[in-house]
Formats: structure tokens, C-alpha cells, sequence
């Protein structure tokens, strides 16, 4: 932590020697970090490494065991999240914490508003103060349109310019690119560089290391806790990074097995979807990895859960083993060994009060049922056995699931679906928000899959992942499939190409 | 990746405050909505019947809708922080007997009523404790205090009755006395209604019950007293069910131990149908004050047009899901604009 010594100005904001522990787990031990004005600092861990507790002892939301809090040098104590802010410290969180029926306005300045005589809120004030703050902002929102139906990108901009309204000297975000498109993303930076300009420290967290290195100046580390490193990210390498993650030399990201493939499994022809998507039509063959890449938006989750049967196809057809499957009937596709690994494993994977076990039994129910009830016995013998072979990190199979971290939670979503033996697996985004240890462990397991012959339809965002993993890339583009590349010929170049819809196909 | 900075990101015009009129709009149409149904309702019982609406036909459909109208109002500050009182019927007749034993007793018009709403005041922050305190969903809570405050009154009561010739005269002129065809107490329950409404739009913790009910998890981060605006929102709805507890008496001059039974729902009702969302955080109390008259008005309305009165019941379940449809059309239309708007910008 020495690095900064040469620069004049005092931390802002600084954590000395803090440990916090929730029961028997310590979540932190002591760790430090200093945050200065103008500089991006970024916070690097795998899921469970105390990223989560430090922000959220930062935000005055958790208190301390042990160890001290110092603004601008002094120890502070913050009693709850309004004294933290009062100090100037403001986060945004992975998923925004916004009012939807409220207007962007009232959003802002909830509980802080301009106010007139006899403490009467001052509305047109309020309505001046936001446009101001989306002018600064370089944004066109509406300040008087109600939160509801904004994109998550827009959202983080109120929070952002929530922050900006009581002056915040300290940024805290949480994972702000994981829902982000591209472009998205970009404006986003421009925000963060724009504000670190202005003398704000930002405190900045992201699974994607390439985020990191391109917007942060310094970076800390945490592991299972405990304080690793603080170093200025000029000069190291995404693999140095990962080391300090992850405590070791990270195992093959991308541990692709050599498979002849087999004769076709899944057959999509001419797939349509009115307005969705057009004319859709590739093959998976047995022991395959297809990747389906394009940008957000351009149809890949909704191909996948038109196959499924969830949605119902406007014309096409879909066929496994050669059988042609029933337009909107999902049990039939699940019987016919399809399964489907939905994107959004918190709203449409899991059902997250609900044990492991029973997580996990959800979709053996066919089996598991005798006589009508559940058989119990049978439903946490299949779960356990699965749960072990994907190595979920978890206390007691009972344990509801939301009591796991990110990764862990997918891989009860993919143990669930492995449980059916399917035949082709659809997996939409396995890997988004979840930490390289674990990365590396689904890959793994989806190459071990097709290894044993099943054919594997794996939607995804993050480029190195479709390119490291697939043996022939699907690219989409507003609705159509617009490429077929080989494993040998994709690039990132020739798939963004593709996906952008400046290739011809 | 190329990185633009935020001045060259290219964002679309969007016209200002657009979304004001647009949502301004919605509220008060569906507010004019009401108040369309309502109006056309009583054209077509004046056209049926020529003697609906003399002075003393608006004056009774006044005065039957005023505590509806002040409980109402009560409710929908609880509603909007997503919770729901159910007591309120049990305050009210609980709170009647208390004024009116008092009144029987020679006591003096204004001391009642001011004891009608401090009782309403006390099982108000009752429920209120209960639910910001213990975490207990507020349906639950206050089903138990409905039966408690029940309780209690039965127990007190028993067989008693009051009854409007034991009440000072000046009290029940009160209760059915007014200017021309405007009674005195629809003009207390318009005064409450405005300064509630006003309250609501333009004072900080006004604002903070709407934010509470939008997002609660996200009001607790805005550092709002989410305790304390619940205790507030249940003691107001308290007050004002006591309140109409008192003028129950006025209107009516009889009041035994089963008077306000069944009440709630009839609330409820008329919050909901006025547009105040169930699960919270939307709608307003002209809203809810507007539900209360459309409902109460079908009472008078059904007679005057010699309908048997046993269809009042239905239709108000039907006017109930109708509003509930309207509502969920209307939340899908929105969402859906706003959505385009975001796909011209982003």
C-alpha cells in the first residue's frame, strides 16, 4: 500500500484493519483500502471473497467488528446507510434501488428535496436540479417520467446522478456493466472518467478483468476475506491478476475437449417468430459445442425458448433425434431430452426460498413421484449425487438457495438440468456474474457433456467464452442468423462483424 | 471496444416532460373515469326517475357518502406504503360507542369527537407498531386487531344501544343539518380530503409513503424512516376512522355493538376502485374519495330505479374487478409507451 506515496493528496475514504464477521463465517479479515480523489479504483475477488461485505461496510449498511472506518483521515462510524451518505459516500448496486411509480426527479432527491415556506417541497426546483444533473451527466432523461420501464443502463444513470445530487466524493459500484450492452458500457466509462476528472473517487467492481484494466488505475484484491494486494494496474497482466484472485495458477479458462461429433441431435429449420425472429435455421450434433453470439437483443434467448417450447413458433420446425417436437409444449421438449438453462437464473432458474434439494428436484418430479407423493429419500439421493459431481459449495443440501453465492446458484440451475440425462442442453449465458474459479468449472463440465455426446447450444455475451469454447459460432443479428463460422475462422473480429450486421452471411 | 465520451453518445431528442403529461394523464383519467361512471350513473337514475335527485336525494347521497369517503382516505396512506388496515370497521364502531356514551352522559360535541379520534388514534398506532415493528404482514396483523377491537367492543357493549334520543339535539342536527343541499360533515370530509391530498404531493414525508410502497428495500437505502412513515400512515388511518366514528353518530344516532361489522372490505373497495393500487407506492385519495362515492351512490341509485337492493353487493364485486382489469390494461399500455421511448433513446 505504498504505491500512492509519492502523490499529495490524502486518502478520502480508508478501511484500516477491518474484520466482520456474520456467525461463524468471517466475511472479512482484516482488510484495508485506501480510496483517493481521482482515481478508479478497482476491487477484484471471486464470488465469496468479501466484496459484497466491504462495499456494504463502506455503505454504512454493515458495522464493523473490528477495525476503523476514516474520512478524509478521521475514524468515523456510520450508524446506517443515511450516514454514509450524508459523508458523501454514495453506491450503486448491481441492480438498482430505484421507485418505479416515482419520477426520475423524485427518485434523486427522495428525502432530500428542494424545499419552499413551511417546509413544502419545491417541485419545479427539484425538476431544474435533475435537468441540470443529466445535462452534466451528458444524458437526455426525462426528469419527470416515472422510473418504471427504464433500461438498467438508465437506471444506473439516475443512481449515478443521485450520487452527483449530494456531491459525492466517493462512487461505489457494484458490478455496474453485468446487464450492460457494449454501447452501454461505453457511455458509462465516459460518466466514470467524466466524474474521476471532477475529483471523485470511484471504487469500482467487475467480474470482466478487461473492464478493470481499462478504467481503473489501481486495484486491491480479496481472497476468502482476507486482504491480498493493493497495486497500481500498470504493468500487470490479466493472468497476474487472476493469480491474486484465485491464490493459484488458474487452471485452463477454456479447457475445450477435441470431439468428433456425432450424427444431428437438435434440428431447427426456418424457425419464425413474428417481429422476434426470422427464418432461424442450424444444427447441433452429438458431442458439439455451438456458440449463439450477437449483441443484446438480437433474438438468441428467444430462438432458445421458442425451441423449448415456451414461447410458440409462427412457422419452422424443431426436431430432436430426427422426432419433430410440439409448438409450445415444454414437458413434450423435456421428454424428448431437451433442456434449457434459462439466462436469468434468480427469476427463472430457481426458485430461491426453496432447499438445494428440492431445487435440484424440481425437474425429476416425473421420476421421484410414486403413488402421487413426493419420495422424499429418492429426491435428495438424485440432488446430493448431483450437487457433489458439480462441486456446489454449500453447508446443508437443505439450505435454501439463496443462501449460495452467484456461481454456486448456477451450478444448482445446471444440476437441476443435468439431473434429466438430456440429450441437448440449451444454456443461455452460463457464466454472466459469476467469478473466474467457477467460470473455469462450468466450462469444464460443458465440454466433459459434450464429451459424452450430448449436443450443447451455449448462448453467450462474453466473446473469449464463445471463441474459447465453441466449435462453430451462430451469429445473430436483429432476428436472423447472419453467420456460420468454424472454430478454425472465428475471431472476434469476424464474429462482431457478424453480430453487428456488417458481414454479409 | 471504442469508448466515447458522454457528450458524443448520441441520444435522441425526447420532448420535456413528456412523461408528466403522460403519466399526469393516466391518474387523471382514471380518476375522470370514475367520476364519468359516476355522473352517467346518475343521469340515467335522474332520467328513470324524476325525484332522484332533489335536494334532499343530493344531500343523502352526500351524507352516505362522507365516512365512507373519510375512512377512505385513512386507508389509501396505508395501502399506498403497501400495507392494508382491516381494523378500521372495528375502530369506527368502537370509537362511535365511546362518543356516544360520553354525549348520553351530557358531555360536550366537541370533547367526543375529539375522543372518537384519539381512540382511533390509539388502535391506529397499535397497528401500526405491530406491523413496522414486528414484521408481520400487515393482512394478518390487522385481522387480528379487527377481531381484538371486536372484542373488546362486544365485551363493553354487550346489548347496549345508543340511540339518537339519548344524543344532545345540536349534535344530531349537526350530523343531518347542512347549506342547502351540501351537509355539514361532506363538508368536514372534503377539508380532510384536500389537506390529504395536498399533504401528500408537496410535503417531503408525503412523498416518502409513495416511495416506501414503490420500492421498500430501496427507500430503507434512501435513508428513509420506513418505521415511522408506516406507524404515521396506520396512525392517520386510525384518526380517521375514529373521526368517522363520530360522525357515524352524528348521521346516524344508533349505534350497538355490531356497528362498522364488515366495513373493511367496503373500503377497501372503494380504494381500489378509485385507483389506488394495491400493492402500493400509486393513487391517489381524490382517487379513493371517488370509489367511495361511485359505491356509496349505487345504494341510493338501485331503489330509486326499483331494483332490488340485493344486487348492491355484486355490483359492487363487479365494479371491483373491472377496476382491477382497467388497471392492469392501463399499467400494460404504459409500460409499453414508456418502453418505445426508451428504444427511441437508448
Amino acid at each position: 500500500m505504498t504505491h500512492r506515496s509519492d502523490k499529495g493528496p490524502a486518502p478520502v475514504l480508508a478501511l484500516k484493519g477491518i474484520s466482520k464477521s456474520f456467525g461463524a463465517v468471517r466475511a472479512l479479515r482484516d482488510v484495508s483500502l485506501e480510496l483517493f480523489p481521482g482515481e478508479v479504483h478497482a476491487l477484484a475477488g471471486e464470488n465469496g471473497a468479501g466484496k459484497s461485505t466491504l462495499i456494504k461496510t463502506l455503505a454504512g449498511v454493515h458495522r464493523p467488528d473490528s477495525g476503523q472506518v476514516l474520512l478524509d483521515g478521521e475514524p468515523t462510524v456510520f450508524h446506517g446507510p443515511a450516514d454514509a451518505r450524508d459523508a458523501g459516500i454514495a453506491v450503486i448496486y448491481q441492480e438498482p434501488t430505484l421507485f418505479p411509480d416515482l419520477s426520475i426527479a423524485e427518485n434523486i432527491f427522495m428525502g432530500r428535496q428542494p424545499r419552499r415556506a413551511l417546509g413544502r417541497i419545491d417541485h419545479k426546483a427539484t425538476h431544474a436540479a435533475t435537468l441540470a444533473l443529466m445535462q452534466r451527466l451528458g444524458v437526455e432523461l426525462d426528469p419527470d417520467r416515472p422510473a418504471r420501464g427504464l433500461s438498467i443502463a438508465d437506471q444506473q444513470i439516475v443512481e449515478i446522478a443521485k450520487a452527483l445530487s449530494f456531491d459525492a466524493r466517493v462512487l461505489i459500484m457494484d458490478e455496474p456493466t453485468a446487464a450492460l450492452t457494449g454501447s452501454e458500457v461505453a457511455r458509462l466509462f465516459g460518466v466514470v472518467r467524466t466524474l474521476r476528472e471532477q475529483g471523485s473517487a470511484v471504487l469500482f467492481i467487475s467480474h470482466r478483468l478487461e473492464e478493470i484494466f481499462q478504467i481503473c488505475q489501481r486495484v486491491t484484491t480479496l481472497r476468502d476475506g482476507a486482504w491480498i494486494s493493493s497495486e497500481l494496474l500498470d504493468g500487470m497482466t490479466e493472468d497476474d491478476l487472476v493469480r491474486r484472485m484465485v491464490g493459484r495458477d488458474l487452471d485452463e479458462l477454456y479447457p475445450k475437449q477435441e470431439v468428433e461429433p456425432g450424427e444431428v441431435a437438435l434440428s431447427v429449420r426456418r424457425l419464425t417468430r413474428e417481429g422476434v425472429f426470422t427464418d432461424v435455421s442450424f444444427d447441433v450434433r452429438r458431442g458439439e459445442i455451438v456458440g449463439l453470439a450477437g449483441l443484446v437483443g438480437a433474438g438468441r434467448t428467444e430462438v432458445a425458448r421458442a425451441v423449448f417450447g415456451i414461447d410458440r413458433w409462427d412457422a419452422g420446425e424443431v426436431d430432436i433425434d430426427g422426432k419433430a417436437l410440439i409448438n409450445g409444449a415444454p414437458s413434450t421438449a423435456m421428454a424428448a431430452g431437451l433442456a434449457l438453462v434459462p439466462e436469468d437464473r434468480r427469476a427463472q432458474g430457481l426458485v430461491m426460498d426453496m432447499s438445494i434439494e428440492r431445487n435440484i428436484g424440481l425437474t425429476g418430479l416425473r421420476t421421484t413421484v410414486k403413488a402421487g407423493l413426493v419420495d422424499r429419500g429418492a429426491e435428495r439421493s438424485r440432488s446430493l449425487d448431483w450437487a457433489v459431481k458439480l462441486q456446489v459449495k454449500y453447508a446443508r443440501i437443505a439450505d435454501t438457495v439463496n443462501t449460495l453465492s452467484g456461481g454456486n446458484q448456477q451450478k444448482v440451475v445446471l444440476a437441476k438440468w443435468l439431473a434429466t440425462g438430456p440429450k441437448v442442453l440449451i444454456v443461455d449465458e452460463p457464466t454472466r456474474g459469476i467469478d473466474v474459479g467457477t467460470k473455469a468449472e462450468v466450462h469444464r463440465l460443458l465440454s466433459q457433456l459434450a464429451a459424452d455426446g450430448v449436443a450443447v447450444l451455449m448462448i453467450s455475451s462474453d466473446l473469449p467464452e464463445i471463441l474459447g469454447m465453441a466449435d462453430r459460432v451462430l451469429v445473430m443479428h436483429e432476428g436472423r442468423l447472419t453467420a456460420e463460422i468454424p472454430r478454425s475462422e472465428a475471431t472476434e473480429e469476424t464474429v462482431m462483424a457478424a453480430a453487428t450486421g456488417r458481414a454479409a452471411a | 471496444m471504442t469508448v466515447t465520451t458522454p457528450q458524443n453518445t448520441p441520444v435522441a431528442e425526447v420532448p420535456k416532460s413528456s412523461g408528466t403529461r403522460l403519466v399526469d394523464r393516466v391518474f387523471k383519467m382514471r380518476e375522470l373515469a370514475i367520476l364519468a361512471v359516476f355522473l352517467v350513473m346518475i343521469v340515467v337514475t335522474q332520467l328513470g326517475n324524476s325525484e332522484f335527485l332533489t335536494e334532499q336525494g343530493i344531500k343523502d347521497l352526500l351524507l352516505n357518502a362522507t365516512i365512507l369517503v373519510l375512512v377512505a382516505v385513512g386507508q389509501s396512506l396505508v395501502v399506498i406504503t403497501r400495507n392494508v388496515d382491516l381494523s378500521v370497521g372495528s375502530t369506527l364502531g368502537i370509537s362511535a360507542f365511546a362518543a356516544g356514551t360520553y354525549l348520553q352522559g351530557g358531555g360536550n360535541a366537541v370533547v367526543a369527537v375529539a375522543l372518537a379520534v384519539l381512540l382511533g388514534i390509539g388502535f391506529g398506532l397499535l397497528n401500526g407498531l405491530l406491523v413496522s415493528l414486528g414484521q408481520v404482514p400487515a393482512l394478518v396483523v390487522t385481522l387480528g386487531t379487527l377481531y381484538i377491537i371486536r372484542g373488546i367492543d362486544s365485551i363493553w357493549v354487550g346489548s347496549r344501544q345508543i340511540v339518537a334520543s339519548g344524543l344532545p339535539d345540536g349534535f344530531v342536527d349537526f350530523g343531518s343539518g347542512g347549506i342547502s343541499a351540501v351537509p355539514y360533515l361532506a363538508l368536514i370530509a372534503v377539508a380532510v380530503l384536500v389537506a390529504t391530498a395536498y399533504y401528500l404531493k408537496h410535503f417531503g414525508s408525503g412523498r416518502e409513503l409513495y416511495a416506501l410502497g414503490s420500492n421498500p428495500e430501496a427507500a430503507r437505502l434512501a435513508g428513509i424512516p420506513v418505521r415511522k412513515r408506516i406507524l404515521m400512515a396506520y396512525t392517520f388511518c386510525g384518526a380517521l376512522a375514529g373521526l368517522a366514528g363520530a360522525l357515524y353518530l352524528a348521521r346516524f344516532g344508533n349505534v350497538d355493538s355490531s356497528t362498522g361489522n364488515g366495513y373493511e372490505l367496503t373500503v377497501v373497495s372503494a380504494v381500489v376502485v378509485g385507483g389506488v393500487v394495491f400493492t402500493g407506492g400509486s393513487g391517489s385519495v381524490y382517487g379513493a374519495a371517488l370509489g367511495a362515492l361511485l359505491l356509496t351512490s349505487i345504494n341510493s341509485v338501485l331503489p330509486a330505479l326499483g331494483v332490488s337492493s340485493v344486487w348492491v353487493l355484486a355490483i359492487n364485486g363487479i365494479l371491483l374487478i373491472l377496476a382491477i382489469a382497467v388497471d392492469r390494461v392501463v399499467a400494460l399500455r404504459v409500460a409499453t409507451a414508456l418502453k418505445k421511448r426508451n428504444a427511441r433513446h437508448g
